[in-house]
């Protein structure tokens, strides 16, 4: 350290002049290299989640045969409250069979992102986090593969249970919490209850065939 | 030059540990030491960032003035992290799904930008790549054992969720220590993670204590644990030996 320090003193740059040069030149390559991977990675990403959507879309519509791809079959629904909703349509002999959206929720550390698959009786098909980035070990469980803590909203509605049930235990509710973590299942139980009431003020167009792109 | 790499692989995984020596990372220990799973895929995580920012601060260690080594540490580590975040979510992302949680987390480990000031900055770039391998094994140590003692008495468990993190081969790891076992929630929050680490601290302490007097080295080696904190200060016994 004292040897750099010596080495710089000499040259008649004085270090006070030369410092933020070098800063500022770092900063630049920074920014560069940081620039240069988004862009190399941004199309292999968007790849990437487009799979996940589709595998978890899968699991949150109805089995069987089907007429299109859900994942492509979308009906953008405006809704007042949660805006322009891209919602994906299982379409079987002409009907709609289940319908899946994603709503994004606020958990301990930012968003979540919740998929939900609904059918038009209005129950709850099946519920999958898509991403987020709760804590590991503790707010981590709403994650399919981590615990089966989604497969309780399975065959919810809202009337099963009522409004005021739609909340975890502790707020009196009828969802489990996590020990250590309740702020991640609120989240998370909140943002379902909203999917449904979206279902709710928007099942005309929901459940309506998309017009077939072909 | 052996007795140096020697000296610097004791230094990380024993003396001057991240967690045990230099009771640095805290923030990120005690977030995910819940099992022992998720202590070793931070460790892993954190070791891959210590081992290139080692390598890149010793590589550039002439071209940084002093005055501003503390920002460029800081944006060598940032730029370093957010290209893995995103080089691992576009051509690894089943690891980034599992090991991704981890990412933001390292963010919080100053270990890595003690490093980056008292080693790597004044080391070659082997030397400081070496130094960043052995300190986050040290790390990645500390975090499984941390771990491991969490999830037997606060879960029953032991490695739960290996197969996700490591492969389905890994599901041998996964134990049940304690059948039936109701949970003891202190020991997975926080507070349990401070508890347990008092506890490791304290039997190393003893066991370095114990050698101390076999090899009738100085006594004042004990109180390093407490002394060691302030890291930003060279420390001499990794200091420049050529």
């Amino acid at each position: 350290m004292t040897d750099a320090t010596q080495a710089e003193s000499k040259p008649r740059i004085p270090t006070y002049l030369i410092s933020p040069v070098i800063l500022a030149g770092f900063a630049l390559a920074t920014a560069v290299i940081l620039a240069t991977s988004d862009s190399l990675t941004r199309g292999p990403i968007a790849d990437r989640s487009a799979e996940d959507l589709r595998t978890s879309l899968v699991q949150v519509l109805p089995e069987g045969e089907r007429d299109r791809d859900p994942a492509e079959t979308i009906v953008e629904v405006a809704d007042a409250e949660e805006g322009p909703v891209p919602v994906y349509q299982m379409v079987q002999g002409g009907q709609v069979t289940g319908a899946a959206f994603e709503l994004t929720g606020y958990g301990y550390s930012g968003a979540i992102r919740v998929l939900i698959g609904v059918d038009p009786q209005g129950a709850v098909l099946g519920v999958r986090v898509l991403a987020h980035a709760e804590t590991p070990g503790l707010g981590d469980k709403i994650e399919e593969q981590k615990s089966d803590w989604v497969h309780d909203f399975d065959g919810r509605s809202l009337t099963d249970p009522t409004p005021t049930g739609w909340k975890v235990r502790r707020d009196g509710g009828v969802f489990d919490q996590f020990s250590g973590a309740s702020i991640t299942p609120r989240a998370v139980v909140g943002t379902v209850y909203r999917g449904l009431t979206f279902r709710q003020r928007n099942a005309q167009q929901i459940f309506h065939p998309a017009e077939d792109a072909s | 030059m052996s007795t140096g790499y020697r000296k610097i692989a004791l230094s990380g995984l024993w003396d001057n540990n991240v967690v045990f020596g230099q009771l640095l990372a805290l923030c990120p220990l005690l977030a995910v030491t819940g099992t022992a799973t998720n202590g070793l895929g931070m460790g892993l995580v954190t070791t891959a960032v210590l081992v290139a920012s080692g390598l890149s601060v010793s590589l550039l260690r002439h071209a940084i003035t002093p005055e501003i080594r503390i920002p460029a540490f800081v944006l060598i580590i940032a730029c370093i992290v957010t290209v893995a975040d995103m080089a691992l979510n576009a051509w690894a992302h089943d690891l980034h799904k599992v090991l991704g949680l981890f990412i933001p987390l390292i963010v919080t480990n100053c270990a890595i930008l003690g490093r980056a000031e008292a080693f790597a900055s004044r080391q070659t770039p082997v030397a400081a790549s070496f130094d960043g391998l052995m300190m986050g094994l040290g790390f990645t140590l500390a975090l499984v054992v941390l771990g491991a003692v969490r999830e037997i008495f606060g879960s029953g468990t032991l490695f739960a969720g290996a197969s996700l993190l490591l492969g389905p081969g890994f599901g041998f790891l996964e134990v049940t220590i304690i059948p039936d076992y109701t949970g003891f929630l202190l020991l997975i929050l926080p507070p349990g993670g401070f508890i347990v680490l008092g506890g490791l601290l304290a039997l190393k302490a003893v066991f370095d204590r114990r050698s101390a007097t076999a090899t009738g080295a100085p006594m004042h080696e004990t109180g390093k644990v407490f002394t060691a904190v302030g890291v930003l200060q060279p420390e001499p016994e990794t200091g420049e030996t050529s």
